[in-house]
């Protein structure tokens, strides 16, 4: 894998190889040092051009623990509050002679021109309302976890994802995170039903692949898991619903939907959420909540992504690595 | 530590040209009672002792291994020596050197420090792998003592590195490759050396 630029670009062995690295690197998580040194001499910079915690947390730690250098740049106190473009910023970083670049920007397809700009291998952490691979994954691994957990007591031997629903429900157009984990769930071979109000759907829906529909109540009786999505305001203009009580009535995971799940049906959220509004409390802190497990699985799997991408042989490093 | 799965073997049995068995299923099984009894000699007991196979085939090596402390020593508490598995891939010397490697599982069911840790691989040749496995084990924690058990030692070490029980020192040339294969992974038990231009074998180290 030179880049992991989009969902698309994972198939399922390769998915299935970042989950079974990912749960090597979940057990160094519980260890005294804890530290690899398979990224030794590798610099990652984390660029940054829009507010993130646990996205850009969680990659500095997964970057560190197998001691790369990692260097964080964000928009704010950078060049580009001086106006610099995106590709002079890339360029001036590449020159620099790091060794991978993983890329927030609200624009999409961002790591996309990125990559075409720099030698340095790009990771997308998030593109506008693009894409959000990373996210995609640990989710998918999260999943994966939950369901051998609940398949005769946590066989390996079993397909997890076999005749598994998963609805994903709320601000499909402007989620990133949606887009990502249709390809990657459907990839793996999930039924994914998506779950929005008709204004909240974004054109040409029908062509990814997957079952929509505007009744939660019906989606919910047959989801093995519910994928509750932030509703973005930052990225809205008004005018996608009514009011957010409405919003909450239609669609979101209310203390009445809690209770109607299937037995041992995961709620998942990648947050930050919007307590109140797509998301009840009962639900965030229910048992079957895996909301805290999706942030501790973000630390393990971006270890495995960056050790897939940067770990193995620097051939086209020696080849002038840079811009 | 062998990699597996880069190229089909030959079949079970068969001899090619360049290509020998020189130890069968029950010269294996011989060599790991004598290492076993040897380890609780040395140990004085299997007081302490931990078992850590690197994978792959120092893994099941391992579990053979204290299958027969515990038959050696009955009733003496030997009957569950910790054994597990140190997957050494991410402190490896070669990473750069080729595609991205498959890790192993690491999974030692006690910890390590005081312990006596016995590395338990395959093949002992340059050295580099138990080089890794010493780095690896230091993250883990701090053992009283290291010891390495090899089912083969072939020589050409590149490090001041020795095994301390040796199933069978082989003598080989360098371009030769020595192929260990166990019913766990490969359906078979036998070693055999391959000369250069014999059957394809998977790379060893």
């Amino acid at each position: 894998m030179r880049h992991l630029l989009s969902a698309a670009d994972v198939d399922a062995a390769t998915a299935n190889r970042i989950f079974d690295l990912a749960e090597e690197m979940a057990d160094v998580q519980n260890r005294p040092v804890k530290k690899l040194p398979a990224l030794r001499g590798r610099t990652v910079v984390n660029l940054f051009f829009e507010d993130s915690t646990r996205t850009r947390s969680s990659f500095e730690i997964a970057g560190k623990w197998l001691s790369a250098d990692v260097i964080n740049i964000s928009a704010k106190g950078s060049s580009v509050s001086k106006g610099e473009s995106l590709r002079d910023t890339v360029q001036t970083v590449a020159a620099m002679g790091v060794d991978a670049m993983v890329i927030r920007h609200a624009a999409s397809g961002a790591p996309w021109q990125a990559a075409q700009w720099t030698r340095a291998q790009i990771v997308n952490a998030g593109d506008g309302t693009h894409e959000h691979p990373t996210q995609a994954l640990l989710d998918a691994f999260t999943l994966r976890r939950h369901f051998r957990a609940a398949a005769n007591g946590g066989s390996t031997g079993t397909d997890p994802f076999a005749g598994r629903t998963v609805a994903v429900v709320g601000d499909i157009t402007h989620s990133r995170v949606a887009r990502s984990n249709v390809l990657l769930l459907t990839t793996l071979g999930v039924r994914v039903v998506l779950v929005a109000p008709p204004t909240l759907l974004p054109s040409g829906v029908e062509t990814w692949g997957c079952e929509v529909t505007g009744n939660f109540d019906a989606a919910i009786a047959e989801a093995d898991a519910v994928m509750m999505l932030r509703v973005q305001r930052e990225r809205m203009s008004g005018g996608y619903f009514p009011t957010p009580r409405e919003y909450t009535v239609g669609y979101g995971l209310t203390r009445d939907r809690v209770a109607a799940l299937r037995p041992g049906t995961a709620i998942c959220h990648p947050g930050p959420m919007n307590r109140g509004l797509e998301i009840s409390a009962d639900a965030a802190d229910a048992a079957n909540s895996l909301v805290l497990d999706q942030v501790a699985a973000g630390v393990a799997v971006r270890m495995s992504v960056l050790y897939q991408l940067l770990g193995g042989d620097d051939a086209w490093v020696s080849q002038g690595g840079q811009g | 530590m062998s990699v597996p799965g880069s190229a089909p073997v030959p079949p079970p049995g068969g001899e090619t040209p360049g290509d020998r068995v020189v130890l069968d299923a029950e010269d294996i099984s011989r060599a790991l009672t004598r290492m076993a009894h040897q380890i609780l000699e040395a140990n004085r007991g299997a007081d302490g002792l931990v078992l850590a196979g690197i994978p792959s085939r120092g893994v099941p090596l391992a579990h053979r291994l204290a299958a027969a402390i515990a038959a050696a020593e009955p009733g003496s508490g030997a009957g569950s020596v910790p054994t597990g598995a140190l997957d050494v891939t991410m402190y490896r010397d070669d990473l750069r050197s080729q595609p991205t490697r498959a890790v192993g599982p690491t999974r030692l069911p006690v910890s390590v420090d005081g312990a006596v840790v016995v590395l338990v691989d395959d093949v002992l040749f340059s050295g580099r792998t138990v080089r890794a496995a010493l780095d690896a084990l230091g993250d883990l924690g701090r053992p009283r003592a290291v010891r390495l058990a090899v089912l083969v030692d072939r020589g050409h070490r590149q490090l001041p590195i020795r095994a301390d029980h040796v199933g069978k020192n082989l003598p080989t040339a360098a371009d030769e490759r020595v192929l260990v294969r166990l019913a766990e992974t490969d359906g078979v038990n036998e070693v055999r050396i391959v000369r250069p231009g014999g059957a394809p074998t998977r790379r060893e180290v």
